[in-house]
Formats: structure tokens, sequence, C-alpha cells
């Protein structure tokens, strides 16, 4: 499960050493957008070096790479491909740029032997990425999509409000996507670190709308987050009164049962079962409770 | 000759034995003087130094409510060079990178002073071995009660005012130069052989006022007293640093669930950047649970003047003022009351602010296996501030938590052996650091009350070790030969000593 996923610009040494500490589920050290052209080489090789050789590291790592109309591609994988990170976030995603990623990718992973394969996620940044995102989520190696909103809203030539309602549709299509293709769906930073309240009515929307996640620009953010996609107490016990209320109905021989006099057919049960796996992730499901 | 620490002090001193010894020993204060003629009004500082007979060896004393803005200690120094004086001793409550006394030592003027907080040029000229005698580090409530015991006799007390009235009373809250509460200056107000209140402002009449005329002896108006902006430079903005806020919100869980943002709590933050953080987020979890707690002290600013004025504490005490707000507040709110340093933090006064606090939050420049924290030096034994209030609310307080990051510019901050003692690890009681929060073990009844409590409790040697798989081991830094100085415990003993290390 992966409800936040924290960018650290990777040419800050203090953030860098401490990226573990703030509570993220992932953490996305960018070599693309945070780090001026100046300071690219810097970014990469600090990277690789915190990658190589800290004894410490968050639980799960991401890299944002520069994107294929940059010249910096082939450098920023040679530098932090390891066995160390999980994912490689591409930017301004194409599935002609996937296809490519996957054969730098395999080379890499054969040439250095390594033990894992790394995943992608793609960013979906431009009108014509969200057109083709069904190719995009088929593509080997993608286990998550995210939207980038500032660039899209870029692209599109339209205004990024705080209320979002411009996002609605790109939101709405790219969470269906990513449910089509069982990968998770994550969501474009809010990008005001001050508005605690503003940064949970935007999480909620796209919690609403179906992502299982959402990306952070400030460590302040990641607590909120997490907050917004974690199951609540409430849904929490009605789970497990269902899964009780399950177990009873199984020994008795009946398909569908009731509760507080509502009718439990196979779908309900699917959204129990969803909030338990949820649970768990959050560590906030005992097992015990169940028996 | 080594103290009950273990650490090395110069001979002929007392030694420290514990934090709560000085109870076993009889207060002795000095008689306060009274002045029995009128107070004479000067028109220079110069005049001021000549009706005194300012002479070598004198003890001149100053408080440092003007901060890095003070006009006044910077003419008298200047006037010590002008009189060709020598030997002089200072005892300034305080010494701030602007005070120009570095001239003044490196040319052998200065024989000892006695001070609470002293970094940047002074505290180099020092290292640099050029005080003919010592220098001694005080604790605000121990400067307060030596002062008062006599065992810190002043010749002559130059005091700031921002305003001053025609009887000779004098008060911080108004002036050009306002700078709220004059809690430092209090104690050699009531001691000094003679007082000399220096003021910019004269009206006819203060209906309230800290400085109280029977105990002036002259009134030196100058053109002005500091600059008012240096005078509200203390650092009072929240931190953006993401390692202070999460500290921050750990260290407001941690009171949470010790009980202490509860009605009728009474706390102490420092003003730093991850203080006024965990204030913020003590304002949110006592408005929420709708408690009212009792007071707030020390240093303040317009975080705790808010926390004042919306109800959730009834008063604030306050020593010392650190921004405009707070300058405001202490003079129109009754419920911002002014406190000499003797009331807030004298081991000897009877129900002193300190004492009366359920927890204070301090920070820490190195703390040790044993809980010892330094705020003195940095860990080449370089004078980088000092105890102020630190020492004295670490052990009056019920609990005592310390908030540092766990690596400051790639240096751990936890040591076998702190560089320098300011308080003794017997009145520390947590540290909370961004990778887990440790408790002294002497504290078993707040490890029982948090083991269940889901915070992440971590041993202090573990929470070192984790530091040095971050930073690596930091090499042993030898201790210099030669003192020049020692640092003073509150109940006048010696905690650990100075060295020359330039």
């Amino acid at each position: 499960m992966i409800r936040s996923l924290l960018f650290v610009p990777g040419n800050n040494p203090g953030m860098i050493q401490s990226a573990d500490v703030f509570g993220a589920d992932g953490v996305i050290f960018d070599l693309e957008d945070s780090v001026h052209i100046y300071e690219k080489d810097n970014a990469r090789n600090l990277v690789g070096s915190f990658l190589a050789n800290h004894p410490i590291r968050p639980a799960k790592i991401v890299v944002r790479i520069n994107s294929f109309d940059s010249p910096y591609v082939i450098a920023d994988l040679e530098a932090i491909v390891s066995d160390r990170i999980d994912y490689i976030l591409l930017p301004k995603a194409t599935a002609k740029d996937l296809k490519q990623l996957d054969e730098h990718l395999t080379e890499i992973e054969k040439k250095t032997g390594m033990q894992k394969t790394i995943g992608v996620i793609p960013l979906i940044e431009s009108a014509a990425s969200l057109v083709e995102a069904k190719n995009i989520a088929f593509c080997p190696r993608v286990e998550a999509m995210m939207l980038g909103a500032e660039d899209f809203t870029a692209d599109m030539g339209i205004t990024r409000t705080k209320k979002g309602d411009e996002l609605a549709y790109p939101r709405a299509k790219l969470a269906v996507i990513c449910k089509a293709y069982d990968i998770l769906a994550i969501d474009t930073p809010f990008t005001d670190v001050n508005d605690d309240l503003g940064l949970r009515d935007d999480a909620l929307t796209a919690m609403n709308l179906g992502f299982t996640g959402k990306a952070a620009i400030h460590p302040r953010q990641v607590g909120i987050i997490n907050n917004v996609f974690s199951p609540t107490e409430e849904k929490i016990t009605w789970a497990k009164r269902v899964m009780e209320a399950k177990k009873d109905a199984d020994k008795k021989g009946f398909g569908v049962f009731s509760l507080d006099g509502k009718m439990i057919d196979k779908p309900v049960i699917a959204r129990a079962l969803a909030i338990r796996e949820q649970a768990r992730a959050c560590k906030a499901w005992d097992d015990n409770d169940e028996e | 000759m080594k103290n009950s620490l273990g650490r090395e002090i110069p001979e002929g001193n007392k030694p420290f034995i514990s934090a709560a010894n000085f109870s076993e020993r009889i207060y002795h204060e000095a008689k306060e003087k009274k002045s029995a003629e009128n107070v004479v009004f000067l028109n220079s500082l110069e005049a001021a130094f000549d009706v005194l007979s300012i002479m070598p060896g004198m003890r001149l004393s100053f408080h440092h409510h003007l901060r890095s803005g003070d006009h006044v200690i910077n003419e008298v120094a200047k006037l010590i060079e002008k009189h060709d004086l020598r030997d002089i001793s200072l005892a300034p409550s305080s010494i701030f990178p602007e005070y120009m006394l570095a001239p003044l030592i490196r040319s052998g003027r200065i024989r000892d002073i006695h001070t609470s907080y002293l970094n940047g040029p002074v505290a180099i000229a020092i290292q640099e071995g050029f005080l003919k005698g010592h220098l001694v580090m005080q604790t605000h409530g121990g400067r307060a009660r030596a002062i008062e015991e006599g065992e810190l006799p002043i010749d002559v007390a130059f005091l700031s005012c921002p305003t001053v009235d025609s009887s000779g009373n004098g008060s911080g809250a108004v002036g050009k130069s306002a700078c709220g509460a004059l809690g430092y200056g209090i104690s050699d107000l009531y001691h000094a052989k003679k007082v000399v209140l220096v003021t910019d402002n004269i009206v006819e009449k203060l209906d309230e006022y800290q400085f109280d005329h029977r105990y002036v002896d002259y009134v030196v108006k100058v053109p002005s007293i500091g600059d008012p902006e240096g005078i509200v430079s203390g650092t009072t903005k929240i931190t953006r640093d993401p390692i202070g806020l999460k500290i921050a919100n750990i260290t407001a869980l941690l009171l949470d669930k010790l009980g202490l943002l509860e009605t009728g709590t009474s706390l102490q933050t420092g003003a730093g950047g991850t203080s006024l953080a965990v204030m913020e987020q003590i304002e949110k979890k006592m408005r929420s649970k709708k408690a009212t707690g009792s007071f707030l002290s020390g240093g303040i600013t317009g975080y705790h003047v808010e926390m004042l004025e919306s109800g959730i504490f009834k008063n604030i005490y306050d020593v010392q003022c650190f921004d405009l707000e707070a300058v405001r507040s202490y003079r129109e709110n009754s419920g911002h009351i002014g406190i000499s340093a003797s009331q807030y933090a004298n081991p000897f006064y009877k129900d002193a602010i300190v004492d009366k606090l359920d927890a204070v939050i301090l920070g820490a420049t190195e703390i040790d296996l044993d809980f010892n924290v330094n705020v003195t030096s940095d860990s080449f034994g370089n004078i980088i501030g000092g105890s102020g209030g630190h020492s004295d609310t670490a052990h009056g307080a019920k609990t005592t938590i310390i908030t540092s990051a766990l690596t400051k510019a790639r240096i751990p901050i936890i040591k076998e052996h702190v560089t320098t003692v300011t308080t003794p690890g017997e009145d520390v009681d947590i540290l909370v650091t961004e990778r887990g929060i440790a408790i002294n073990p002497l504290r078993k009844d707040i490890l029982e009350k948090l083991n269940d409590s889901g915070l992440p409790l971590i041993d202090i040697r573990e929470l070192m070790e984790l530091s040095h798989k971050i930073c690596g081991v930091p090499a042993d830094i030898a201790k210099p030969a030669k003192t020049i100085g020692y640092v003073e415990y509150r109940d006048g003993t010696v905690i650990d000593s100075l060295y020359k290390t330039r």
C-alpha cells in the first residue's frame, strides 16, 4: 500500500538523510523539476551515493529521473538503478518512453546482476498521455500511475485552482484506468504547503474518485495524506462486524445475510475485505479480534 | 580538583555536589541598598563617569533587555577606553555579538566577566586568553542569587531604561526603545552600590514601573539607548524546517500523553523556531480539549501572547520580551506580569516561578549518556551560548524535556560525555529527537506512564549508536590544558571548567 509519496529534492543532503523519518509510505528522490539544470550532476551523485552507502533508508524508494525529452535519462539511470530502489517515476510519460525505459532497465538489471525488477510509475502530465493512459498502464513494469496536475493544466492551457474542478475529468479517468489494470492510482501534489484544510479536502476528493494515495511536496503534508487514505475507525469496525456476521452465515450455509437490517451480499463483503487489507497495511487491524 | 560529575574544576572553588544540595545551606541575602538622597539627573554618561569616579578595579553591571540593539554597554565601553581604566570587572546579564567589549579585553582593560550567555567576538577574545582574571558563566537565577548574597558585589549598575519619570522610576513598557519587562536588572537595582538609569525618554510621571526610584542614584538622558530593530531581534518565527516540525509534533504528543496539557498546567518553552512550533501544537491540543493552563513563563513572544489573549493560559510571567507583540501585551494586559530574575529562578526565592513549572522544553548543543546537557560550548569547547535559565528551569520544573535534531551539521548531539556540563543530567528527564524519545532511567515514573503510549521510546545509548551509523563516530577532541574560567551552577558551586581553545 502506498498512501503517501514524499518528494525530496535530490540535491538536498539534509532532507535526503532524514527522508525516512516523516512517516511517508514511500519517498521520491527527485532528479527532475526540483533540481536546477546546473545541479543535475550533483543531485545524481548525491542520490546515488546515498543509496549505495547510507545505512538507514526509507521503506519504499522511488527516483524521479528526467524525462526522455532531456539529455539526462541514461546518466540518471546509471547512477541510481540498483536493488536498493523500488520504482522509477517517469515524467511526461508516453507509451513509447516506457518501452525505451523498459529496455534500458532490463539492460542495467542484467549487466549488474540485480536481484529484483524495478517497477515504473508513469507521470501523466499531458492531454496526449491521458488519452493513451490505457496503453501506458498496460506497459511492462507499470505498477502505479501518478497525475501531474501542474504540467497537465499547463499543457491544456488552463489555470490550476485550489478547488481543482478542472482536474475532475483527468482524475476520474486515471483512477478508473488504474482500477481496471489493478495498479495503484497516485494523486498529484497539493501545492500550498501551509493550507492543511485545503490539502485534506483535495486528498478526500481524490480518494472519493478512486485514488489510492497522493504525492506530498512537504513533510508536513504526509500525516494528513496518510490519514485520508487510511480506513477510518468507523469503517474498520463495520468491516469487522461484516466479517463476524459472514462467519455465522457460513456456518449456517447462508450466501446472503443481513446486518443492522441491511442485506450483505458479495460486493459488500468484497468492500469489507478491501477495508481489512487497507487496515492491515496500516497496522490498524488486529487479526486476533477476528477469531 | 574534581566535582561530583567527575569534571576538573579550578582549585579554590566550591565543587558541584548535586542539583538540590543548595537546600542544605542557609541563604544570606545582603541588605538592599536604599538611596537616601534625591535622584540626580545628568545629561551624559561622561558626566556619570565623572560624578561616580569610576576607578580601575570596579565592577560594572548591565542587563541585556536591549539585546542586539543595546547602545548603552557600547557607550560605557568607549568611556572605559577613553578614561584609560584598567582591571575593570563586568557583569552583564548576557553578552551579544554586537557588544564592543572584545577590544577592551584584548587591551587588558577587563579583568573578570560574569555573565549568563555569551557568544561572538567577546567569547573569541576570552578564549584566546586575553582576560586577566576569569570568565564565570552563571545561570539567570544564579546571577540574581550571587548579587543578592553579596557574592557578586557591583559597584555601579548601568541599567538601560526605555522610559524614566521625573522621580526616577523606570519602565520598559513605553518609549521609543520599549523592550517590555526589565527583570534581569532588578537584582542589580536593589544591590549595586550605585545605580544609573540610562534613558532616551523622560516623562513627568509613570503610573506603573519596574525600577523603583528609591534604589536609583542617577538618571542619564542620552539621545538613544538602542536600536529598536535589534531590541526585538530574537528568533521568533515558527520553524519551517521539517525535522524541527517533526520534533515539535512528537513533543506535543508526549506532553499530552504525560497529562501536561490539562487545565491548570504551567509551561515554559524557549523562543527558538522549534519551541514555537511546539507552542503551536500545544495551542491546538489545549483548544480542542478546552483546557485552561495556569501560566507560561520565560522569554515571551507573540505566540505566547496569543495563548494568553485567547484564554488558553491565564497568566504570563515575563522576565524578557522577545518581540513587539510581547511588549504590547506586557503594557496592556494585567495577566501579563513582569517578574525579576530572582523571582523567576533564584534557587533561594520562596515560590520562584521555575519551581512551579509542570514542564519546561529546552534545547541542547550536546547531551550525554547521563543526560548532562551542554548549551555553553561547541564540541571544541568554544563558547557559543550559556545556561541563561536552562539549569534553573530544568531543576525547578517537574518534567524537563530536551528537544533537538539527532544530528546537527553532520555532528551527533549525543555524546558519551558532553564537552561542557551546563545542566546536570539528574535534572533532565526526556530527550526528544526526530528518531525517537529517550527517557532518563532515573524517571521510572515517566517510563511506566509512557510504556504503552505508542510513542517511539528508545534507550539513549541506542539513539547515540543510530546517529553514529548515520554520521560515523566523531573523533575524540583533546581537552586544552589552560582554563580561562568556569561554569557556575545556580547555587554558586562549579559544575565545569572553560578552557583556552584558541
